[in-house]
């Protein structure tokens, strides 16, 4: 794969994704990623975790199973994503085409303190993707690419996706979402019609 | 001569019963770590028009996936061994903070009969750890008990939404020998 740098403001990033989203369910991964789905504005449609670390792939995995009609996308950082790397094998076994992973690759542990992650030095987590069996994987590090993956990830049936944006190293100040779980999975559930009570 | 030494009665279908009663609550999404404990079911649930077997490779993936299936309207139920919950541990989080109705049935290992000691450390304290994570235990030693345990528990799960583990005795199963 080619050399790509990391130059992307990562708020303005999840803002292109999240811009007219229609139905599309999102699940930020904790830190930062968190912060910028919450900076694109609040939304019944909106899971963030404040914690599960590894744990956000596979909760889109289940969403997207439950709800084929429903696109489904996981807005993470690649330290979230690298504690919870084997999923993408458990993902590409099941395979379904309305959920995609953006990776917000800075390659730093950027909420305690910056230190460099695996990307910064050794790992491609696009790589790692596409030999776990994710069939739609690609690295994006200008906004056109970002523009394309916004419109592409709107389909429900536009395939599986994995994609490592790479972001700016600049730490923006984080930006408050709620952290009450309960009541951000019923808000959800509600939305999507699957509140039972 | 078996390969396991069986506390077995020969019978007793509870894996069956088991499956019957997942497909009962339309369970939709049944994640697992294989345990030979859990293969009958598992053959079923792969068997199963209904059910959608997610084979994983760390058991806290299906911790988070169960989480994600309650938020899509699904139900979802979680197999593994006795060493795999350990690995559940910060993924229960999830559980308790979002009160997700989740069912997890363990294949028990480290305790009766167990020749390899390896197994002994997570199956002596597999019953506290889900104490420790507010997760209620219940736990079958015999397959006679196998039936109206996991009745009991999917109702405390589906129709009471409280978490809870089936804890599958070594007795039951039958330990493995080498």
């Amino acid at each position: 794969m080619a050399k790509t740098s990391n130059i992307l403001d990562r708020r303005e990033v999840v803002a292109t994704l999240l811009r007219d989203r229609k139905s599309l369910v999102v699940i930020s991964g904790l830190g930062s990623s968190t912060y910028d789905v919450g900076a694109a504005g609040d939304h019944d449609r909106n899971f963030y975790l404040w914690g599960a670390m590894g744990g956000a792939a596979m909760l889109g995995l289940g969403v997207a199973l439950a709800k084929p009609d429903v696109p489904v996308l996981v807005v993470t950082g690649d330290g979230e994503m690298l504690m919870g790397m084997g999923s993408f094998s458990t993902i590409a076994l099941q395979n379904p085409p309305n959920l995609t992973i953006a990776v917000l690759d800075n390659g730093l542990f950027g909420e305690t303190g910056g230190q460099p992650t695996h990307t910064a030095r050794v790992t491609n987590l696009a790589q790692v993707a596409k030999a776990c069996g994710v069939p739609n994987v690609c690295e994006i590090d200008t906004m056109p690419g970002i523009v394309a993956l916004a419109t592409s990830i709107r389909d429900a049936k536009n395939g599986l996706t994995v994609a490592d944006i790479k972001i700016s190293q600049d730490l923006l100040p984080r930006v408050m979402t709620s952290r009450a779980g309960a009541v951000l999975v019923e808000r959800t559930r509600r939305a999507l019609g699957t509140a039972t009570h | 001569m078996s390969d396991r030494l069986v506390s077995r009665e020969a019978d007793q279908d509870w894996p069956g019963e088991i499956f019957a009663m997942l497909e009962h609550y339309d369970v939709r999404q049944v994640s697992y770590v294989p345990d030979g404990g859990h293969a009958s079911l598992i053959t079923k649930v792969h068997q199963s028009a209904n059910m959608r077997a997610i084979t994983l490779t760390t058991e806290e993936e299906g911790v988070a996936l169960a989480a994600g299936a309650w938020i899509g309207g699904e139900r979802s139920v979680l197999l593994m061994q006795s060493s795999g919950v350990g690995n559940c541990v910060n993924m229960l989080s999830l559980i308790r903070i979002c009160r997700i109705p989740f069912l997890t049935i363990v294949a028990m290992r480290g305790e009766w009969g167990e020749v390899n000691p390896w197994q002994v450390p997570m199956g002596s304290t597999t019953e506290d750890v889900f104490g420790l994570m507010d997760i209620r235990v219940l736990r079958a030693n015999t397959p006679s008990e196998v039936g109206g345990l996991i009745k009991a528990a999917t109702a405390m799960v589906f129709d009471g939404g409280t978490p809870t583990a089936v804890l599958l005795a070594q007795r039951l199963i039958g330990a493995k020998a080498f």
